[in-house]
């Protein structure tokens, strides 16, 4: 197992050398929807809490090291942190306002779409964060300015923040917080019963979760040169944020990186083949297909489903 | 150790619990009986914090937990159990009992070992790593007493962990309890089981609509006869007289 991870690790770090700058591009979107994913899934897979309002997170994080970057001119390398401290702060509004009035299911979604809805609509009236057209960010190529002419510093960039959430993500599961969030997610009443400061733990989780998803917001300005508000804070990234863990199996250390590493794919070559048909638009649909197909036959996630063909096999054996 | 005075709780129009008062010293084993929907279960949410009473006192220790959730009141040595068991069933057996120990310690390796020593003491070693939703509901009653004893309470509330369980089964859990309060584990007891009430309690208290009827040692409530009227029926008396 060990040597295996390794390996896939050696194998990520030469491929650069051998991908054209499309493919390239692919696997910066795997690396990067991942670490979202797993940012989204210490809360939502392993807490159980779920938000369908991430993206909020993403556009305060981008949206604050952008400003700083424009205004104050400082470098969006340690501006991803300010920005991270931002969403967290967000979180922490969010989670006490949802967690102490004991909101919990559907009423806690509601509340995160809220809270996204109502960041989008206030930045887009802020002139000075650009309102509706956002911001846009003129290439310079200065590293310090997180600016690379060579597509391959993003790719390790975002494989490194994958890398980094998943080492978090795996300590936080091993430790008492980890083992807390899993009972609560169970059934929070007993969690209670024995011990287990339900309130406080969540509270941590989210303000964590969203302070990996803010630093995110960062490198998705910076990578894509913008922030338009309806994307940025819009729901449709939200979905995008919670699809890869869920397909790939929430509450996994695996899951978000396999999810991703089906759907960023997907996604991509069926938005490249159905916009070249005159048919853009019609990629949605077979990604809408393919995501009722894998929820149906596999509900759990894919990663769970293959451990278990693979322990299955081991037993028969 | 427990010191509970006029505790009321009313839902919309019932009166859930009405002006109930106990105490138990340490070490004690405490029977709450009484026909379904006479506020037992109620009593049990108030004094381990599910529920905040309209008035009254619940003194733990020489301190108020009357407003503490039910988290501080566990690690006050107050550990609680459900009548509906409730594990956390994607999880399994060794993993369930850890949350209870993570109480006591913050080294889960610490917690996993003592969760094995706590399993091994109610019987479901050969179980750790089966997932608590597979279990049977004898298994499952024992997982949810394991998980409240790796809180290391000093005070256990147990409701209901005989109910729908078969002879040999009660009689294992009896003397599970009676091994517990051994080791100096005060128990309150919630049961309708009545040969483990009266086998394993120093003292009973006999609830009817939210009031307390009846209060003394198992053979005195036996032959009460407003506890009979109310409660155990003629028929009990004919049993254990014959």
């Amino acid at each position: 197992m060990r040597w295996a991870a390794l390996g896939a690790l050696a194998v990520l770090l030469v491929l650069p050398n051998f991908l054209g700058s499309y493919l390239l591009t692919v696997f910066i979107f795997i690396f990067f929807y991942a670490y979202l994913g797993q940012a989204w899934n210490l809360l939502g897979g392993y807490g159980g809490q779920i938000s369908l309002g991430h993206a909020a997170f993403v556009g305060i994080g981008g949206y604050t090291s952008t400003y700083l970057a424009m205004t104050y001119k400082l470098s969006p390398w340690i501006g991803m942190f300010v920005g991270g401290a931002a969403a967290a702060c967000l979180g922490a509004v969010i989670g006490y306002l949802g967690f102490r009035f004991g909101l919990r299911g559907f009423y806690f979604i509601l509340l995160t779409v809220a809270f996204a809805e109502i960041c989008r609509l206030v930045v887009s009236h802020v002139e000075a964060l650009g309102g509706a057209l956002g911001l846009f960010i003129t290439f310079s190529g200065d590293p310090w300015q997180f600016q690379f002419s060579d597509n391959r510093y993003y790719y390790y960039i975002a494989l490194g923040l994958m890398l980094a959430a998943m080492g978090i993500v795996a300590l936080v599961e091993r430790s008492r917080m980890g083992a807390y969030l899993a009972a609560i997610r169970e059934d929070e009443d007993a969690s209670e019963a024995l011990g287990v400061n339900a309130f406080g733990t969540k509270l941590a989780a989210i303000v964590l979760s969203a302070f990996l998803t803010g630093v995110g917001g960062t490198f998705y300005a910076n990578y894509l040169f913008s922030l338009q508000p309806n994307t940025a804070f819009g729901i449709p990234l939200s979905v995008e944020i919670i699809l890869r863990p869920i397909v790939g199996g929430s509450g996994t250390l695996m899951g978000p990186i396999l999810g991703s590493f089906i759907l960023s794919p997907l996604a991509e070559v069926s938005r490249a083949y159905f916009a070249k048909g005159g048919l853009s638009g019609v990629h949605l649909i077979v990604y809408g297909s393919l995501l009722i197909a894998v929820v149906l036959f596999f509900p759990r996630g894919a990663y769970p489903y293959l451990r278990g063909l693979v322990r299955g096999r081991r037993g028969g054996a | 150790m427990l010191e509970v005075r006029g505790l009321s709780k009313r839902f919309g129009g019932l009166q859930a619990v009405c002006d109930l008062s106990l105490s138990m010293a340490e070490g004690e084993v405490l029977g709450l009986i009484g026909p379904n929907g006479a506020g037992k279960t109620t009593a049990f949410n108030l004094i381990s914090g599910f529920l905040v009473p309209d008035s009254g006192e619940i003194k733990f220790r020489g301190r108020s937990v009357v407003g503490l959730r039910p988290h501080q009141i566990c690690h006050l040595g107050l550990t609680r159990t459900f009548q509906l068991v409730r594990p956390f069933p994607h999880l399994s057996v060794l993993e369930n009992v850890k949350v209870g120990a993570l109480a006591r310690t913050a080294s889960v390796r610490e917690a996993a070992g003592k969760a094995r020593h706590v399993l091994e003491e109610v019987g479901l070693l050969a179980k750790v790593e089966v997932h608590a939703g597979e279990l049977t509901l004898a298994e499952r009653k024992r997982l949810e007493l394991a998980r409240a004893l790796a809180t290391e309470p000093v005070l256990l509330l147990l409701d209901e962990v005989m109910a729908g369980l078969t002879a040999t089964e009660t009689e294992r859990i009896v003397e599970l309890i009676r091994a517990i309060n051994r080791r100096g584990v005060a128990i309150l007891l919630i049961e309708h089981v009545m040969r483990a009430v009266m086998s394993l309690s120093g003292r009973i208290i006999v609830l009817n609509y939210g009031e307390r009827i009846a209060e003394g040692p198992p053979a005195v409530i036996a032959n009460d006869a407003r506890v009979i009227e109310a409660y155990l029926g003629e028929e009990y008396v004919g049993a254990t007289q014959g």
